[in-house]
């Protein structure tokens, strides 16, 4: 049974999201926060929670902590406070996690995902962004009967955007999570990949009659690997629960797990009641008081965000919205786009290119767009050169093609390959010559005045040329020559 | 095995003259680091400190603490600067991070844990010429007033081997008592460097919170920690205290707040110091020997020309039931750690992970701390933080201000007995609630994270009593100014040891 | 609120400490001694009082974003009670065999 099938019920969606900040070491030790070192490597007396180590807060998380909230409109608290919340596992080497509780690094924000048809916009309320650290990793499938520890991810730090149960859709909460991850992006704060596990969901589900202002009885679903799960994850388990209401049952709060495999959620067997975390506030850490004026600092120096990206660029590109929303998509390529055009001078240049040839080869090599070897100002350069008739545009796709294998500028490319325009008289007359040579009877037809062959003629000369000749020159000197 | 030589007589004699002289000798050569150390292993050899005897050590290295101390020679020659402690022995309790000798907690879920990382104030004493000769005996986890809950048994106290040296800090506390050493570390959460200085008749101080980095202490109650300093005289705490105080860039707690010369008050005098007699700290039932001592040193502060004013901290009374909820909560969990998973003991069990968790901790820890990790985690379970946890740091918050009501009305310090009675025999307190009242004159000073500080000011009955000094956040200085004046005033008059003489 | 020896045995679970059954009577009468005391507090109006929060009232003192972090001494597996390949090893989880779901 598909949710759309049941139109008495409507699904309420609030979403926890976990990201994990951009910084170069964790939230309360010096140790290196990248992935990949070998197990239990990059760890230190605080990570490894030895006996007599305490924490110190990266001040980097803090900023980039900050610049999420403000993004999203949240008000920043002056005073937050760190908590413990207290649990044994064995990845959690403290026997807790350090966390924000009853008093969050910020509140009350909203996110704009979209607008109705008569051009309401649809908020999505932010109710909390908060600080915290990230437990190890335990491998359970290594070794027979026993679990692997790495704890080279504890300590790494993170943000939790926890929203309001404001969607009323699994598309709602795809459109949601993917401009939440946009905005991440622009404003550095984090690298979102899911697949990397820098981006985590959990998702709050309820449904209800539809019109009644009552919440029902939500499940938390958890173990999804990719947006798309979230919203195939939101509408099977909306189905599960609206069967269950249809058939007089009652949904039970609990924790249900993804199985992307067989599409379907399934309770968690960890028993809800013996979670009793036992916050209090972390006395290892004094309250963070936040100097405000510094705060203001982030805020003004936040990247620009999507939103305003595309409206400037529309403005100052003169890009239809469609191109622009295209373009924003992602932050590397809007910025990418804006590098060649202002080195091309070339606005409509910039974006076929970038839109057409850029993204392909982006694709086609399987980069990001920050590590593509062709870098926008050698770009700006080559179309630069399209324009002032030093290539031409078959040619310079040629140039493009080299340079992505070679990472050259364009300039060299050409001269290296022969690839600049020839407008040389001499050399073009030769060549006019000897195509009309070659030819002698479309050659004759051609002078006693079958002007329709002048484009075969001229093709003829841009083939034995390879593209570099200057097709108004040759047609203005073949013209000439039918003269004599 | 044959035994290592005796030190000279001569270096023997240096541990019984104030840390100065010590110094003075070692940096121009009259005495060498190393003899000072073997007169230290020498005396703790006479005296019996071993654990049949006094017990004060959990660990000593007397190979590595001579090694340490010929290479402070060999800086001596090149006229490096040696450092404010050049060659002086220390006893650093057990539950301070060291690299060379296991840091155990007296707690069998660390027997043999050696720390790959050494706590700052140890980086300091090593920084400024000190060797540490031992890790001293102490209540398991600092978890009791008496050493006797420590896991590899009780130390006794050198004035009496009857009676307890008091606790936590009792084999730091024994081990300068005893004369081994003439500086030694502690810790104090709730009166652990106060008590056991006043039980063997010596100088204990309790820095305010944060004048000393707390990392490599293993953590009981964070917001109530604080590393201390355990001696013979005033002048060689303040002369500890000066080296291990100071911001540490790892202590998050630590405060940026530059460290005095407390040895310069030495000279300061009292005249027009307000001293505060606090009257909850004078109750009816004080044993009166006690309090005798206690108005006997008011008088001497009275002729040195201070200002003795009654005065009132109208929440004393809260101060045991606050600190028994705020401390057991936090260490129920700062001791989750010891889980068996990455260091210190493992027990397997059928039961898997839950099973090794729980039989690990059960056989780990000894009835006390398990006794406080119940209590801890039941005042913050669900339904009772309130009432328990949220309301005792609410009337913490009152005890602290009855401290900053009382030193912004004029007073300078105020002066109480440290404990409300001497030294009991060792078995004598049963009843766990009867052994946490030995901290109601001490554990407010924690809880307001004021600094404090125990002298000896008398005797009852042969017993040391302690008369406890308390001032205002970071006025450590304005403490010692009275500390220094009441023991010159009182001298000759201290230790049993030194009466006779 | 008298502490039960249910209580004790809940209490226990949640601090992962083995209380043998025949104590936990014993416990829950010396835990009520102790809490019986701490009813003192009762009398105290704490109504418009903030609870301390840290000794500190500076705030938090924040380090830069950069290493290296304080180092050890001897590696891990010098006093891990159970590594194999760099990796701390432990008894796997009763709910997680064939799953790699974790809890909180
Ligand atoms: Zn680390």
């Amino acid at each position: 049974m598909s949710a759309a099938a049941s139109p008495d019920y409507e699904m309420v969606v609030g979403l926890e999201v976990h990201v994990q900040l951009k910084t170069r070491t964790k939230a309360f030790c010096g140790c290196s926060a990248d992935f990949g070192a070998p197990p239990n490597t990059n760890v230190c007396p605080v990570c490894l929670a030895l006996p007599g180590a305490l924490p110190v807060l990266n001040q980097h998380a803090v900023e980039l902590a900050l610049r999420a909230a403000l993004a999203l409109d949240c008000k920043v608290n002056a005073t937050s406070v760190f908590a413990r919340k207290n649990y044994f596992y064995p990845d959690l080497p403290k026997g807790y996690q350090i966390s924000q509780y009853d008093r969050p690094l910020a509140e009350k924000g909203w996110l704009t995902i979209g607008e109705l048809d008569d051009g309401t916009p649809v908020r999505v309320g932010i109710t909390r962004v908060h600080m915290e650290e990230d437990a190890g990793k335990s491998v359970h499938d290594r070794y027979a009967g026993a679990t692997a520890i790495d704890l080279n991810r504890a300590g790494v730090p993170l943000i939790e955007i926890v929203s309001e149960p404001d969607m009323r859709s699994a598309a709602e909460a795809g459109a949601y999570l993917r401009l939440l991850k946009q905005i991440l992006s622009y404003s550095g704060v984090s690298d979102v990949s899911m697949e990397e596990g820098s981006l985590r969901v959990d998702a709050n589900v309820s449904a209800r009659i539809r019109g009644a202002t009552q919440l029902g009885t939500k499940t938390e679903v958890k173990n999804m690997n990719s947006f798309s799960a979230v919203e195939r994850a939101l509408d099977s388990e909306f189905a599960r629960q609206v069967a269950l209401l249809e058939s007089g049952g009652t949904v039970t709060q609990q924790t249900m797990l993804w199985d992307g495999a067989k599409g379907e959620t399934r309770a968690s067997r960890t028993k809800e009641e013996s979670h009793d975390y036992r916050y209090f506030p972390e006395p290892d850490l004094p309250p963070l008081v936040l100097d405000m004026e510094w705060v203001g600092r982030v805020g003004r120096a936040i990247p620009e965000l999507p939103d305003a990206r595309r409206k400037r660029m529309i403005g100052e590109y003169e890009l239809s919205a469609a191109d622009a929303e295209l373009l924003t998509a992602s932050a590397g390529m809007s910025e990418y786009f804006e590098a060649v055009a202002r080195a091309s001078l070339d606005p409509k240049a910039a974006l076929n290119w970038v839109m057409g040839e850029v993204s392909a080869a982006v694709n086609a090599a399987g980069v990001r767009i920050d590590e593509f070897p062709v870098r926008p100002a050698d770009l700006g350069e080559l179309l630069r050169m399209v324009r002032e008739d030093v290539v031409s545009h078959t040619a310079a796709k040629r140039v493009f093609a080299r340079m992505v294998e070679t990472g050259k500028p364009a300039a060299q490319v050409a001269a290296e390959e022969g690839l600049q325009k020839v407008g040389d008289d001499a050399a073009l007359v030769e060549w006019i010559d000897e195509v009309l040579r070659e030819n002698p009877a479309e050659a004759a037809r051609y002078k006693s005045g079958e002007t329709k062959l002048q484009g075969v003629l001229v093709g003829l000369v841009m083939k034995k040329s390879k593209g570099r000749a200057d097709p108004r020159k040759v047609n203005q000197l073949l013209s000439e020559r039918a003269r004599v | 095995m044959k035994p290592p030589p005796r030190a000279p007589a001569s270096a023997a004699k240096l541990l019984s003259r104030p840390l100065t002289e010590c110094v003075a000798c070692v940096r121009e050569g009259a005495a060498l680091p190393s003899d000072l150390v073997s007169a230290a292993f020498d005396r703790a050899d006479d005296i019996g400190a071993g654990s049949e005897s006094l017990n004060v050590f959990l660990a000593t290295d007397r190979e590595r603490a001579t090694e340490h101390a010929k290479g402070l020679t060999a800086l001596i020659g090149r006229a490096e600067a040696p450092g404010n402690l050049a060659g002086v022995p220390v006893a650093v309790k057990d539950n301070i991070a060291t690299l060379d000798m296991p840091t155990t907690c007296g707690s069998r879920i660390l027997e043999g844990y050696v720390s790959p990382f050494e706590a700052t104030v140890v980086r300091r004493l090593r920084a400024n010429g000190a060797v540490i000769i031992g890790k001293t005996n102490m209540d398991e986890f600092a978890m009791g007033s008496s050493t006797e809950n420590s896991a590899y048994g009780p130390t006794r106290n050198p004035v009496d081997i009857r009676r307890v040296p008091g606790g936590s800090s009792g084999g730091s506390a024994a081990a300068v008592a005893a004369g081994i050493v003439r500086l030694a570390l502690g810790s104090e959460t709730g009166g652990s460097v106060r008590q056991p200085a006043s039980f063997c008749g010596i100088v204990g101080v309790k820095p305010t919170y944060g004048r000393v980095s707390r990392y490599g202490l293993v953590a009981f109650g964070s917001s109530l920690d604080q590393v201390g300093v355990l001696a013979r005289t005033v002048e060689d705490a303040a002369l500890g205290l000066e080296v291990i105080a100071g911001c540490d860039q790892f202590d998050s707690t630590s405060a940026d707040v530059p460290v005095p010369r407390y040895e310069l008050e030495k000279n300061a005098g009292l005249k027009g110091l307000v001293i505060g007699k606090p009257r909850e700290y004078f109750p009816e039932r004080l044993d009166p020997r006690i309090a005798q001592e206690c108005e006997r040193a008011l008088d001497a502060y009275r002729e040195l020309g201070a200002e003795v004013r009654e005065v009132s901290l109208p929440h004393t009374a809260y101060s045991i039931p606050v600190y028994y909820i705020v401390a057991p909560a936090e260490a129920s969990s700062n001791l989750a750690r010891f889980d068996g998973v990455r260091y210190g003991l493992r027990v397997p069990s059928e039961r898997g992970l839950a099973g090794m968790y729980e039989a690990t901790r059960a056989r780990g820890f000894g009835p006390e701390v398990t006794r406080r990790i119940l209590l801890g985690t039941y005042v913050l379970s669900a339904g009772y933080y309130d009432a328990y946890y949220k309301k005792a740091q609410s009337v913490r918050a009152l005890i602290a201000q009855d401290f900053r009501d009382v030193f912004a009305s004029g007073v300078d310090v105020l002066f109480t007995p440290t404990t409300p009675t001497p030294a009991f025999e060792l078995g004598a307190v049963k009843d766990p609630y009867e052994m946490y009242v030995s901290d109601i004159f001490t554990a407010s000073a924690n809880l307001a994270g004021v600094p404090a500080m125990s002298i000896p000011i008398g005797d009852a009955r042969g017993l040391p009593v302690g008369g406890q000094i308390i001032a205002p956040h970071f006025a450590e200085p304005v403490m010692f100014r009275a500390a220094f004046g009441l023991e010159r005033a009182l001298a000759g008059e201290l230790l049993p040891g030194e009466k006779s003489a | 609120m008298a502490v039960t020896g249910q209580d004790v045995l809940k209490v226990a679970k949640l601090a992962s400490l083995a209380v043998d059954e025949g104590k936990l009577d014993a416990l829950a009468r010396e835990l009520n001694s102790i809490l019986g005391h701490m009813e003192e507090l009762g009398k105290v109006n704490t109504e418009r009082i903030l609870p301390a929060e840290g000794l500190s009232s500076g705030g938090q003192r924040l380090r830069a974003d950069h290493g290296p972090a304080d180092a050890l001494a001897h590696a891990p597996a010098d006093f891990a009670p159970e590594m194999r390949d760099g990796f701390f090893i432990v008894p796997r989880l009763a709910t997680h065999e064939g799953s790699s779901e974790r809890t909180p």
